[in-house]
Parts: C-alpha cells; sequence; structure tokens
C-alpha cells in the first residue's frame, strides 16, 4: 500500500497556494505510507536557467558546494539549502558539465532531479514530519506529484523514497509492486541506462525516460509500459507542462480523480480531495483500468 | 433523527453508537454529517435502524450489515456493503472497486456506476446497479442476483456458479464458464421485483440473462496442469 496525489492546475490563480494543497493531500495519505514521504513540484522556471535538485545525508555537506561549483564551471551558481537537500540554479547551458562534476567529485550527493521547473523533496518519516522539514506548505508552481510510501520492494531509505525522477523535468511515483524489475533493470542497463536505486518503482521511471529518448511521447511510452511492465501500478507521472495517470488492467491498486475548471486532482483515495476548492460541484471518477490519461499546460 | 457530526465526534464514537442500537431501538434515523471518505462508515450494523450519510465515504462503508438500510448520498469507495447478510444498501453516486463482495443476503443498489468486481464472490446478496460495471464482475458468484442496467466490463462472471446476472446493456466479454441463458418468466419476475425494491424504472424484457454453464463443476483432468 502507498498513497499518491496530484495536482494539476488549470487556474494560474492558484499557483501560489499549490504546496499548501499538495501538503494537505499528502498528510492524508498517511496511513497508507508512514515509511517516507516526497513530493515534486514544477513551476518558478526563470528563462534560460536549470535546476538541480541535491539531497545529502548532512547538510554540512553544502557548506562548500556553491564555491566549488563557481570554480568548476566558471560561472556564479546559486544554492538553495533546505534541510537535507539543495536546489543549485544555474544556466541551462552548464547542467550537463555541472552533474557531471558532481557525479566525479561529490559522491556525497545524490542528484534527485534536473530540469527547467522540477524540484523534488523526498525523505525517511511521516508525511507531515517530511512537509515540515522543507516547508513544503510555502512552495509554489503549475503542478506537483506527492507520494507517501509504506515499502515493499526496496528499504526504507532515502534514496527507495518517491517521486523518481530519471529524465530532465520527469518524475514518477508508483503504488504497486513490479515483478518483472530486475530483469527489466538490466535490459535498459544493456541500453545504457543506470538505475540508482534498487526500487522496483525507479525502473519504471527510467523504462519511460528511456522510451521518450527512443522517441515516444510520454502517452506513447505509458501505453508501452502496459505491455513491458508486469506486476501491479497505478503510476501518475509528471513532465514540464504535463500530468499523467495509468493503472494496470487489473486496476487493483485505488485511483480517483477530481476535475474542474480550476484543476485536475488525483488522491489514491477520496479522502485526499476533500478539501480542494469546489470538491462538491467537481467532476469525479476513477480512472479506467489500462488507459492512459494526460493533461498538458 | 439523531444527527453526528463525524468529522466532530470522531469514527469510533459514531459506529459505537450505531451498533449498541437494540432490535427495539426507538432511534430508528441517523444523519452522518461530514463524512469526508472516512472509512468503515456505519460497517457491523445489527438493528432496523436507517442511516443516511451525508456525502462520500471510503472503504467498506455498511459492510457486514445486518437488517439495517444505510443510504450514502454521494460516492462510496473500495468493498461499499461488502459481506453484507441482510437489509439495504443505497449508494446515490459510483461505487468503487468490490461493491458488495462476498454478500450474503439484503440488497445493494447502486444508482451510477460499480467500478471492478461488483459482486465478487457473492453469496446471496442482490445488487442492481443502475449503471455501468467494471470487469471481472460477479468473479465466482455463488448465489443471488446481480443487475446491471447499463453495461457490464471484461470478464463478466468468470469462473461463476450459480448466481444470476441480468444485464441490459453491452458485455465486453464474458469470463470463463459463463453463458447467456434464456429468459423464462420466473427470471422477468425476479428481476421485475427487483428492479421495483430498487426504484429503477425499466423493462425486464431488455434485459439478457447470464449464468454458469456448470463445466467447472468436475475435476476434469484436462485441467490439472
Amino acid at each position: 500500500m502507498c498513497g499518491i496525489v496530484g495536482l494539476f492546475l488549470k487556474d494560474e490563480g492558484l499557483s501560489p497556494r499549490l504546496g499548501a494543497m499538495l501538503t494537505e493531500m499528502l498528510v492524508t495519505m498517511t496511513d497508507r505510507g508512514p515509511d517516507s514521504a516526497g513530493i515534486a513540484i514544477y513551476g518558478n522556471e526563470v528563462p534560460g536557467e536549470a535546476k538541480i535538485t541535491l539531497q545529502a545525508a548532512d547538510p554540512a555537506a553544502f557548506e562548500t558546494l556553491g564555491a566549488a561549483l563557481d570554480t568548476a564551471l566558471g560561472i556564479e551558481v546559486i544554492v538553495q539549502v533546505k534541510d537535507t537537500h539543495a536546489v543549485v540554479h544555474l544556466p541551462q547551458a552548464h547542467v550537463g558539465p555541472a552533474r557531471r562534476w558532481l557525479r566525479e567529485n561529490r559522491g556525497d550527493l545524490r542528484i534527485l532531479s534536473t530540469g527547467q521547473a522540477i524540484e523534488i523533496y523526498k525523505e525517511v518519516g511521516l508525511p507531515a514530519d517530511v512537509a515540515a522539514r522543507f516547508d513544503l506548505a510555502g512552495l509554489s508552481g503549475s503542478h506537483g506529484i506527492g507520494h507517501t510510501r509504506m515499502a515493499t520492494e526496496s528499504a526504507v531509505t532515502t534514496s527507495g523514497a518517491h517521486p523518481f525522477s530519471t529524465g530532465a523535468d520527469q518524475c514518477l511515483v508508483h503504488n504497486g509492486s513490479l515483478s518483472n524489475h530486475n530483469a527489466l533493470r538490466r535490459r535498459l542497463a544493456g541500453d545504457g541506462v543506470a538505475v540508482g536505486s534498487q526500487n522496483d518503482s525507479e525502473v519504471a521511471a527510467a523504462y519511460l525516460t528511456r522510451r521518450m529518448q527512443q522517441g515516444r511521447s510520454l502517452g506513447g511510452a505509458l501505453e508501452d509500459g502496459l505491455n513491458d511492465l508486469d506486476g501491479f501500478f497505478t503510476f501518475v507521472v509528471g513532465t514540464r507542462d504535463g500530468f499523467g495517470v495509468v493503472r494496470d488492467p487489473i486496476a487493483c491498486k485505488p485511483a480517483v480523480m477530481a476535475e474542474t475548471d480550476q484543476y485536475v486532482a488525483f488522491g489514491s483515495e477520496y479522502r485526499a480531495l476533500v478539501d480542494l476548492p469546489g470538491i462538491d460541484a467537481a467532476r469525479i471518477w476513477e480512472p479506467e483500468p489500462a488507459t492512459v490519461y494526460f493533461w498538458r499546460h | 433523527m439523531q444527527r453526528f457530526d463525524l468529522q466532530a465526534e470522531g469514527l469510533r464514537a459514531l459506529n459505537a453508537a450505531l451498533q449498541a442500537q437494540a432490535d427495539q431501538t426507538n432511534e430508528t434515523a441517523w444523519e452522518v454529517t461530514n463524512p469526508r471518505g472516512a472509512h468503515a462508515i456505519a460497517a457491523g450494523l445489527d438493528a432496523p435502524i436507517a442511516v443516511t450519510v451525508q456525502g462520500s465515504a471510503g472503504y467498506y462503508c455498511a459492510g457486514m450489515n445486518q437488517q439495517a438500510t444505510v443510504h450514502v448520498d454521494g460516492n462510496a469507495g473500495p468493498g461499499v456493503a461488502e459481506n453484507m447478510m441482510s437489509g439495504t444498501v443505497i449508494v446515490e453516486g459510483d461505487a468503487s472497486q468490490y461493491a458488495g463482495a462476498s454478500g450474503h443476503g439484503g440488497l445493494l443498489v447502486v444508482r451510477g456506476n460499480a467500478s471492478s468486481r461488483c459482486g465478487i464472490s457473492m453469496k446471496g446478496i442482490d445488487i442492481v446497479v443502475q449503471g455501468n460495471v467494471g470487469h471481472m464482475s460477479a468473479f465466482m458468484a455463488q448465489k443471488g442476483a446481480l443487475v446491471v442496467c447499463g453495461d457490464a466490463g471484461d470478464a463478466l462472471g468468470d469462473s461463476i456458479y450459480e448466481a444470476r446476472l441480468y444485464v441490459r446493456g453491452s458485455v465486453k466479454s464474458l469470463g470463463a464458464d459463463c453463458v447467456e441463458k434464456e429468459m423464462r418468466a420466473e427470471h422477468h419476475a425476479q428481476l421485475a421485483e427487483l428492479l421495483r425494491r430498487a426504484g429503477i424504472d425499466a423493462d425486464p424484457g431488455q434485459f439478457r440473462r447470464y449464468g454458469s454453464a456448470r463445466r467447472l463443476y468436475h475435476f476434469d483432468i484436462d485441467n490439472a496442469y
């Protein structure tokens, strides 16, 4: 069991409240996943700029990071530290070299996401505690996805927490368990795609990223996943400007959606949606099995 | 009328109060406000009382019901009226997966759609769905009737024993050992009565009946692995 929440805003007026609404939804799903919690939030883009979200066991690891990156890249980066996470703001053109430098020189830092819009915050602990550590309620944005984890396929660690991001501005959260993730992991490795954790859901994220590298749209990659991924899943995925949902053909893992003129919302249970504005008048439905849903700005 | 604010007073207090009602109780009408999708609302009742839930319920609403009438004025989450023994449960909106699962008796009415596995392993409950039902509905159904006024999804009645399935719309596919059967006078009469009790104005003549071909009843060496 895990909990998933998602919110895709149609009304920009709600953007300043995105973090607050998502946090409330996330905390409601605590009893579906008390082991760890995480959120991917999209927004606050600056033209030509990118963001790299990093995680460290000890926040002291970030103290010299800015200066070291400035020297290595020959530019000035901005490092925003939030508890065990830091968001590095840098020019888009320097993302590749920065990631390479981080991998080669800073093994103590884990890259959680890269992109123009995405930031990821995730940690072990109760959703309310994780949300407070990163002040998730204070975040603004255009869309976001959250997850509360009850661990099955891999250990309760930060790297086993969702969301997973395996491509620029892409993320995935998963409720369920995959039974062919080891075979798929080997296939992806053969294609040169390395999966960082032992987690089954990260394999699914990497699979989708790989399909998109091969020219498929996100919707197409999700369709492919219905054939190639064996197991139980309700996935919610995010891209820079989009938000998608797919359930396996058996559809045991719960999913409820709500749509109004202001937003599209996802919850593992209706409980997660009850405080959203206008919910009483929203169109509420369960996504059909083996059917890809996708919204874009 | 007893009013109960679920958000203020909590689930345990609600169910304790409802479950404490005796057969001869004078407190026969209850209204539950602020359900907010909570789980197990009005579960385990065993008295001839009427409970109205003003809003949507979460998992296992009215589970194990005996005698009571539970009315959900909203949607119901997974497992509504699961293992119902007697009484009536009415969902004004949609019902999530496995509505009425393994029910032994009573009547479940869903005015909207029911999703997958509606009536799975039903053992005598009657279920009337005004809209559609999802895949694997009436899986391993043993007794009772499932009435679908709309369409049925894939694998209807898979591995069915003796339940009767009545569908007015299309059936996407039939499950293993489920076949269409003749509508005889007794089936018309049963269906008309169920529709009447559910308060649905539909012509029994428009429904088709499905049931077990009874080919899975006995061990067949060709089915062994």
